[in-house]
């Protein structure tokens, strides 16, 4: 357990060394870290903590959205991000302001989010630019509205 | 929705591609997956999973229930292995919260997830068998499933939507000779396995039709964020339980099975190997079950007193009162706890503002993260290989939906 302390606080601190602006805040909750990044650092290092010998996360676990209605900014995007060859794990949070709200995709370094972000998109409403198929996924094609945001109604619009 | 229709070369000159759409009623899609394929005579040339049939919204229910009430949600995720997403849901509200659960609780989970793993991978096992023709497999592998669904009976008073496991240990004490059927279940299973085998393994129709078939390298299926059997069959050691170990997993003695081929077989390989390891782990935790014990942790406020506590203190009825009627408040703050489920790496996202209800639950459901592999399986196959690999990346679209 320890060592996946400093483990995790050596990735931040890889981080920093490499660009101190790509760090916003670092949040450290029930054993887990938090890393904010702005939002036009996201995909350098996304694809510098991928890339980086001594880290090597090269598979993301997830990639979900928290609506923070009525705060602003609105959006908190997560990443999930795991490293088999270290077993490390980090988060990665890009925080998005509404009502059209914007994020640059990572599907060029890691593919496996462009079903996460299709979904992120479908239910949230957040536009990733640059993704290679950004379609409804889980609801019908003409739904209306982003079910998951907290203004949508449990029981939908009657 | 547009699509746009590949040209073919063909003798008479170039011609479009026949697009056909398997499902969403097709009975080896294993519930409603819709796959668009696009056909070059008998070839694919490119598979497209449509999904979202079975979307029933249970993360937007979530919220608007208190942490408890959510665990009955979890089992309808995954139906094939409903502990696992009860284990995966109570983990990571006992994150949030911060408290133990008492190891006597904790190996019972295990041994419980551990009977899921094996009930899980004996359906696929039948029903990937009897999509490749093999019907006598099915039979045999619902039968012992028969017997481990008896045990959840018993312990747990459900067959499938058990909820037993939650926040803070168990539902309920199981019954005391619980262990004595678990035992005569695993001393019969490994000859069972072996007639699986034996139908299977050398039988040269279900050889050539995995052998070489929806092929996955390391790599793909690492950038395709595959987990569990998937992966492993690609040659990747990465298992959640050795890894990061939840539930007392680093006490109990187990290999992580992988095969390098990468193709169905590989992964048929693992999920048999997984079954018997498995049987490893139930028998070891048999032994450390004790017959008494604490089955959930001790936590004022959060965790039901006892029925005779409610009955007799004042205390106990009002905690009992408010826990059923209000809930508890975690404080606020966001955890990722991640588990193996038969399928891969389930993980569960939760954040809390504080309130008696989750504000945000996601699940990382690994049928829907393996689900984007298919195209990468299948393409440039004959058609006929398209069930092979559906088969073998194991979706439940229950998880794929949510």
């Amino acid at each position: 357990m320890e060592s996946q302390e400093i483990g995790k606080n050596a990735a931040v601190q890889k981080l920093r060394d490499w660009d101190n602006e790509a760090v916003a805040e670092v949040i450290e909750f029930r054993g887990e870290t938090t890393v904010v990044v702005p939002q036009q650092h996201l995909v350098r290092a996304a694809k510098f903590l991928a890339s980086e010998p001594s880290l090597r996360f090269t598979f993301l676990s997830d990639l979900t959205t928290v609506d923070r209605f009525p705060m602003e900014p609105r959006f908190e995007v997560n990443y999930h991000l795991l490293s088999i060859e270290r077993v490390l794990r980090l988060r990665l949070r890009v925080r998005v302001t509404g009502p059209e709200p914007s994020v640059p995709t990572v599907t060029s370094v890691w593919p496996t989010a462009n079903w996460h972000e299709r979904e992120s998109f479908d239910l949230f409403g957040i536009r990733f630019h640059g993704h290679p198929d950004l379609r409804r996924i889980l609801m019908p094609d003409d739904w209306e509205g982003y079910p998951l945001r907290k203004d949508y109604p449990v029981e939908g619009f009657r | 929705m547009t699509t746009k229709t590949t040209l073919i070369e063909t003798p008479a000159g170039p011609a479009k591609a026949m697009v056909l759409n398997m499902g969403p009623q097709h009975p080896s899609t294993h519930g409603v997956l819709r796959v668009v394929l696009e056909l070059d005579g008998e070839i694919v040339l490119s598979a497209r999973p449509e999904i979202g049939y079975l979307h029933t919204g249970i993360e937007k229910s979530c919220e608007s229930k208190t942490y408890s009430q959510c665990i009955t949600l979890t089992d309808r995720i995954d139906y094939l292995a409903p502990l696992s997403n009860n284990l995966g849901f109570c983990l990571a509200a006992e994150k949030l919260i911060g408290i133990e659960v008492p190891k006597r609780a904790q190996y019972i989970r295990v041994l419980l997830t551990e009977l899921t793993r094996i009930t899980s991978h004996l359906v696929w096992l039948g029903t990937h068998a009897i999509d490749l023709g093999a019907m006598t497999v099915f039979l045999y592998s619902f039968r012992e499933r028969e017997e481990i669904m008896k045990i959840y009976e018993y312990v747990s008073g459900q067959r499938m939507m058990t909820s037993y496991f939650r926040i803070g240990g168990l539902a309920l004490e199981p019954p005391p000779d619980w262990l004595d059927r678990v035992r005569r279940v695993m001393d019969a299973l490994p000859g069972h396995i072996d007639e699986y085998e034996d139908l299977l393994t050398q039988n040269r129709i279900w050889m050539a039709r995995t052998k070489g078939v929806g092929c996955l390298s390391a790599e793909d299926a690492i950038a395709i964020g595959a987990s569990g059997p998937l992966l492993r069959g690609s040659g990747v050691a990465y298992d959640v339980r050795k890894a990061f170990p939840y539930s007392s997993y680093d006490e109990f003695d187990f290999n992580v099975q992988t095969q390098t081929a990468g193709d169905c077989f590989a992964r048929y390989q693992v999920r048999v190997a997984e079954i018997r390891e498995s049987i490893k782990i139930v028998r070891q935790a048999m032994e450390k079950v004790t017959p008494d014990g604490p089955f959930r942790a001790e936590a004022p406020g959060i965790i039901p007193p006892s029925r005779e506590e409610m009955k007799t203190s004042i205390e106990g009825l009002i905690y009992h009162f408010k826990i059923f009627t209000e809930g508890f408040a975690p404080p606020p703050g966001e955890v990722y706890q991640a588990i193996e489920s038969p399928r891969g790496e389930l993980g569960v996202f939760m954040a809390s503002d504080g309130s008696a209800k989750p504000y945000r639950v996601k699940f990382r459901a690994p049928s829907f993260v393996n689900l984007q592999s298919l195209p990468k399986l299948c393409e440039g196959r004959l058609i006929a290989d398209v069930v092979a690999c559906i088969g073998t990346t194991d979706i439940v679209l229950g998880e794929v939906d949510r």
